[in-house]
């Protein structure tokens, strides 16, 4: 029999890197020196990172597909497992499975306009694309990212957010419910600067992570504005296990989140997104 | 091969040729109350003479002289634990040299064969290896225990009051996924060959075939266990029909009555949900994963860092209900359910899901 898929991997922590008060990067390695050669993932995949005597949990890889040998993990400290793997330094090993799932449409998106859509706090799967986009910047029309943050100390890779507005053909937009110092950008909920921006809806294509009460309203405004259902993309976050499709926790539906998404097409999920208990 | 007759009496050769091949029968045995299956080495030891009566949380075993060891519908126990492991080591991880090692925990094969199985449980059975074997990913683990099986399946001829096998499809009388199967008459068998293992086994026991008499009293013993089933789903598939009733308020009144104990998750054959742990190894050196059934009824299985997606007991027997009916069509082309009526037994507060599937059908849609 092939490897057993429940197996974790050994990688180390080459690169630990305080991103904000709770969210925090690992780069890391497999040890296994055919394995580096050989992994492979797309932007939205995710990985089962595995904390010894704790458990595992899954973590979008939100570092380029075409770096060779590591790959990076931004997580957010919220409950045992994460806070474990807050307390790890450089040198230390976890275990690592993936990777799983489905990644953005980043080939369907060749070509055309591109409007990332994020809301709470370090949204990692989106940062994964916005950089893979900005890597390949002629390859792509023109990129809209929308973020809105509660309060604008939330806002992680503030510098980057700056960066990319100087970028050629990208726009940027910031909004925060509440601001405090300087703060360049919209005060007041995500969804104004939705219903501010004007989409080319025959050339966009839509992704988004983030609240799911936030991305039903976001979608909604988009389709309000002309976008199809299958051109808005969103990563949905369950419960998850295994991440193969076998334990049960990711449903949605008919849908196992962690084998046919976690992206999916609004037009696939549409009738269950947003109704309490799914 | 026209159908043969095995007489009770040489139930015992048929079991001691599959011990001698080197597998562990398991059959149904009278333990605490139920019948419920295990590993045994005599025909002396199945339920001979026993009876089951079932309702809506209800469960009772009586006696009586009758010479049959196969006058009952199933138990709350399914054959599901024997290739889906309640509990089970997945791997055990130890720290060395600085980082970690894994080493995987795969069952030894062990050969099973399987007496005395019913149609909805090998229809279950061949559900369970859509989820297991079926999908891009392979479960090492059920595949290691379901690697060399031998299946003899009993037809139900005493199908319980819970039963409605005949409205899914799935039963009283299994057409495929056995070896032999066999349906009882008084004083023996009638045994039909499934596979060339089965017609193996069978010639080594140079039986006589059965008789013209024998075969139509089977005939009509299968088809009066499909006509007295009183349950019934009213159709094979209600995924568009419940999918449009999310919010209809027979939700509610299920959840007034119904614990989410989770019972009926548990007993069903189907279920394959289960949830992963770490736990330090018994002599020290490092922690196992271990994997458990869990239940959409528990607390846990929805919990997403700080958040329930199913926080109401509606939300959760709403999910179970729909993911085995409806959800179920879309991840492996059938529903979930094959009709063994285990879910209304064991239900401790008598909650029956064809009631509650002909309730949400019957009233006027809510919008969903
Ligand atoms: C596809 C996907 C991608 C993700 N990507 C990222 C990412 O890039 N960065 C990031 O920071 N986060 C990400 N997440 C979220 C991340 O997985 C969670 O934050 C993480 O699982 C929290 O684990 P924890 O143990 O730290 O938190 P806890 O809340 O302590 O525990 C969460 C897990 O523990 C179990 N659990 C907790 N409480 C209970 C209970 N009462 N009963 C039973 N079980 C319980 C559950 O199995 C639960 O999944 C992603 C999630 C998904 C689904
Ligand atoms: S849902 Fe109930 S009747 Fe259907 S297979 Fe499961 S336990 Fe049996
Ligand atoms: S339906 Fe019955 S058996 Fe199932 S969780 Fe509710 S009370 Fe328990
Ligand atoms: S995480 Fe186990 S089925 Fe999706």
């Amino acid at each position: 029999m092939a490897v057993n898929p429940y197996l974790p991997q050994p990688a180390r922590i080459l690169e630990r890197r305080q991103e904000s008060a709770t969210i925090f990067t690992l780069r890391l390695r497999f040890e296994d020196p055919v394995l580096r050669e050989t992994y492979r993932f797309q932007p939205g995949q995710f990985n089962m990172v595995y904390l010894h005597g704790v458990g595992e949990v899954p973590i979008s890889i939100v570092s380029d597909p075409e770096w060779e040998g590591v790959f990076d993990h931004t997580i957010r400290r919220v409950g045992r497992v994460t806070e474990g793997l807050a307390a790890l330094k450089e040198g230390d090993c976890v275990g690592i499975r993936g990777p799983y799932g489905r990644g953005w449409p980043l080939t369907e998106a060749e070509g055309r306009d591109v409007l990332i859509i994020t809301g709470g706090l370090g949204c990692a799967p989106v940062v994964s694309v916005i950089q893979y986009v900005i890597r390949r910047r002629r390859r792509f029309g023109r990129l809209t990212i929308i973020q809105g943050v509660k309060h604008s100390e939330d806002l992680i890779y503030r510098d980057q957010y700056e960066a990319w507005a100087q970028m050629p053909h990208t726009d940027v937009h910031v909004a925060a419910n509440v601001a405090q110092g300087h703060w360049p950008w919209h005060v007041g909920p995500v969804t104004e600067l939705i219903a501010q921006a004007a989409p080319d809806p025959g050339r966009t294509v839509a992704m988004m992570c983030g609240p799911e009460g936030m991305m039903l309203t976001a979608s909604k405004l988009l389709l309000a504005k002309g976008m199809s259902a299958e051109a808005i993309f969103l990563s949905l976050e369950r419960n998850m296990q295994c991440g193969l499709g076998h334990c049960g926790h990711c449903q949605i539906g008919g849908k196992f989140v962690c084998r046919d998404g976690p992206v999916f097409r609004f037009a696939e999920i549409r009738g269950l997104l947003g109704v309490r208990g799914f | 091969m026209a159908p043969l007759f095995l007489p009770h009496p040489r139930l015992d050769e048929l079991i001691r040729l599959l011990l001698a091949q080197g597998f562990a029968v398991i059959g149904p045995r009278v333990r605490e109350g139920m019948i419920a299956y295990g590993e045994i080495a005599a025909a002396a030891e199945l339920p001979w003479g026993w009876h089951d009566a079932q309702g809506p949380g209800f469960y009772r075993l009586t006696r009586s002289d009758a010479p049959r060891c196969f006058a009952w519908a199933n138990g709350p126990q399914a054959i599901k634990p024997f290739l889906f492991a309640p509990q089970e080591t997945l791997w055990r991880a130890e720290k060395k040299d600085g980082c970690l090692v894994f080493t995987p925990v795969t069952p030894a094969p062990r050969p099973l064969a399987f007496l005395g199985v019913r149609a909805c449980d090998l229809a279950a059975a061949t559900i369970q290896d859509r989820v297991f074997l079926g999908q891009a990913v392979v479960d090492p683990y059920y595949a290691a225990r379901s690697e060399e099986l031998f299946v003899i399946s009993v037809n139900c001829t005493h199908p319980a009051a819970t039963c409605f096998c005949a409205s899914t499809g799935d039963g009283p009388q299994a057409t495929a996924g056995f070896d032999i199967s066999l349906t009882e008459l008084d004083d023996g068998f009638l045994a039909e060959v499934g596979t060339q293992a089965g017609r193996d086994l069978l010639a080594a026991l140079h039986l006589a075939p059965a008789t013209a008499a024998q075969q139509a009293e089977a005939a009509q013993a299968l088809a009066h266990a499909a006509q007295v089933q009183t349950r019934a789903l009213p159709g094979r598939n209600l995924a568009a029909a419940l999918f449009s009733r999310l919010e209809h308020p027979r939700w509610d009144w299920v959840a007034q009555r119904c614990l989410a104990c989770g019972n009926c998750t548990q007993v069903c054959p189907t279920c394959f949900c289960h949830a992963e742990e770490d736990r330090p190894a018994l002599d020290g050196s490092g922690t196992v994963h271990e994997r458990r059934w869990d239940s959409c009824f528990s607390a846990g299985h929805a919990w997403l860092h700080g958040f329930q997606v199913r926080p109401e007991i509606r939300h959760r027997y709403r999910q179970w209900l729909l993911h085995k009916l409806a959800g179920w069509h879309e991840q492996f082309g059938r529903s979930g359910c094959v009709g063994c009526g285990r879910c209304i037994a064991a239900c401790p507060v008598g909650i029956d899901l064809t009631e509650e599937v002909a309730a949400l059908l019957a009233e006027a849609d809510h919008g969903g």
